[in-house]
């Protein structure tokens, strides 16, 4: 019998011929990365150790508290700042030179196919979208293998997910992703390994599928793997660090279900609150909004802001006078591009609020925090009770088009209605 | 670890995430006590006030969802949680709570607040000593249950002994 991806990156990193789902396997990671949030913990953990940071492997990126948003943030990232100062960690990523920590891990070519990575944050399953085995750990774990380069892992069983035929105009990656957990659950890929195929996702971006692979978690999944083709050799070049070695899965691979979708089914969706699973066509709904949130690990590259700006332009209106709308690039290079096309003008001209990279609003941390009773249509990936502030405010996960066609009309909106009317 | 644990019961319901057992704002100190203050603040004030020592938290499927904030299981240890009962638990939760020794049991278990559940880890029995049910639920592989035991900090120190 055959292995998957998982198995094999597995497999591959634990020095073995083969393992099988279930198996508990001491595996040699890559990278570890931590975030400021994370990083604390782990470095007071580290201390136990008596030990040095194997310096290749660990990186460290300061993104959900920073700039800093109080004292005690403050305080965080400082210890992060000394933690790397310390033992010269050469990969610390701070205010400025960064951003947001799964954008970083892969802008600056730590993700590539066939690796092993794992992070102090439950989006590392992101970099699946390189063809990468990638899941995200607690913090004690994070200083365990940035002192030893190895971490336990249970081999899971894989689920196939194939998406097959032609988008429609406005439906993106996070359709694609939404309309799975729609159909599964938020639990219906717990412990597993998601690997997706199909002619649809092999037409996407390596953008779009970036947001498949970051909302792996949100299916409960373990990582979310795409095979990876030139769309991924070709980012890759001039950025990635080191070689690497693309991994398939083989035909006879077993697979624990394999789940088929028609893409001309998929429409512009939001999830609505309290789960990601409650997903709706966005034409189907009609809720009032005080706040559209266009950024994050799921949405904030460049593929996201063009597709936003577009419908402000194609549109040619403002964000409507009753409702905030919050951008914010996912990295400095993101911003950076956004300038140099024009992007971050549109959005100023349509009174958007366009701020330097940070996770802040995305977990209710600062930077867009919702009062009592407030609605956000957000491109994030979360939508729980209190996740972007008051317990009784309420979070609509979309894709950035829908974000911005209902910042225009201040209700949750299909921008196909939009552009129509 | 203790072989047998005797306490009184909260009950959740299904897909319990990290953002209600500790919302990200309070994600700037790894303090176990401190975090403790504002477990469940959101969904469940009066958590907080008046969970006890020796408490035992009976929920839902998918328990500890989302983020991987080992701040959630760190704030329910700090709180006096000996063991939380799911049907199933999210997998970034279930490493951390296993890894900083607060026990998890897979188990679909009927009981309401204010229960008493007695759990006996050897022979994986658990009965509510209020409606008089019994429950059984799987051993741990023992590379868990020995990574529960000593923790994982110390076996990183063991690892790091063994690899000079």
């Amino acid at each position: 019998m055959g292995m998957t991806i998982a198995e094999k990156i597995l497999a591959a990193h634990a020095g073995k011929e083969r393992v099988s789902p279930k198996e508990i396997v001491d595996a040699k990671i890559d990278y570890v990365m931590v975030n400021d949030v994370t990083g604390l913990p782990a470095f007071e953990v580290f201390e136990e150790f008596g030990t040095k940071p194997i310096l290749e492997k660990s990186v460290l990126i300061q993104d959900h508290y920073v700039p800093n948003k109080d004292v005690a943030s403050a305080e965080q990232a400082k210890s992060m700042r000394e933690f790397a100062k310390r033992f010269g960690i050469p990969n610390h990523f701070d205010v400025g030179r960064g951003g947001v920590c799964h954008q970083i891990m892969i802008e600056e070519g730590f993700s590539a196919p066939g690796r092993l990575i794992v992070g102090a944050d439950s989006h590392t399953c992101s970099y699946g979208a390189l063809g990468a085995l990638s899941t995200g750990i607690g913090s004690s774990e994070a200083a365990s293998a940035m002192a030893t380069g190895e971490l336990w892992f249970r081999v899971p069983e894989t689920q196939k997910f194939v998406v097959d035929g032609e988008l429609g105009k406005h439906v993106m990656g996070k359709d694609i992703i939404l309309h799975i957990i729609g159909d599964i659950g938020v639990s219906g890929s717990l412990y597993r390994s998601m690997e997706f195929y199909g002619s649809a996702i092999e037409s996407l971006h390596l953008s779009d599928r970036i947001t498949i692979s970051n909302m792996a978690i949100e299916a409960g999944a373990k990582c979310g793997i795409i095979p990876p083709d030139d769309a991924v050799f070709d980012y890759l070049k001039n950025r990635v660090i080191g070689e690497y070695s693309p991994v398939y899965a083989d035909e006879d691979a077993e697979y624990e279900d394999t789940f088929e979708y028609a893409a001309s089914e998929i429409v512009p969706v939001v999830a609505t609150p309290h789960l990601p699973e409650n997903v709706t066509p966005a034409s189907e709904i009609d809720v009032q909004i005080d706040q559209a949130y266009l950024g994050s690990c799921t949405n904030g590259r460049i593929e996201d802001l063009r597709a936003a700006a577009a419908v402000f332009k194609g549109a040619s209106k403002s964000v409507h006078p009753d409702v905030r709308m919050i951008v914010v690039p996912a990295s400095k290079s993101v911003f950076e591009q956004a300038m140099r096309e024009g992007l971050i003008g549109i959005f100023m001209d349509a009174d958007a609020y366009v701020s330097g990279p940070t996770c802040g609003a995305c977990l209710g941390g600062y930077m867009g925090v919702l009062a009592e009773g407030e609605r956000c249509i957000s491109s994030t990936n979360r939508n729980f009770i209190g996740r972007m502030g008051h317990p009784n405010s309420e979070v609509y996960l979309a894709n950035p088009a829908v974000v911005a066609a209902s910042a225009i009309t201040g209700r949750i909106t299909d921008p196909e209605d939009l552009l129509e009317g | 670890m203790e072989k047998y644990i005797k306490g009184r019961v909260w009950r959740f319901s299904e897909n319990v995430d990290t953002d209600q057992i500790i919302p990200a704002i309070y994600l700037v100190t790894g303090d176990r006590q401190e975090l403790a203050k504002h477990a469940f603040e959101n969904v469940r004030p009066d958590f907080a006030r008046d969970v006890k020592e020796g408490d035992i938290i009976v929920a839902g499927p998918n328990f500890g969802s989302g983020s991987s904030r080992e701040h959630a299981p760190r704030a329910l240890l700090g709180a006096g949680i000996k063991c939380v009962v799911a049907p199933s638990f999210a997998r970034i939760f279930y490493r951390n709570s296993i890894n900083i020794g607060l026990p998890l049991v897979e188990c679909d278990v009927d009981a309401a607040d204010g229960d008493v559940l007695a759990i006996d880890f050897e022979d994986g029995k658990i009965v509510n000593t209020n409606t008089s049910a019994g429950y059984t639920f799987p051993s741990l592989p023992d590379f868990l249950v020995d990574l529960l035991d000593v923790g994982l900090i110390e076996n990183t120190k063991r690892k790091l002994m063994r690899t000079g």
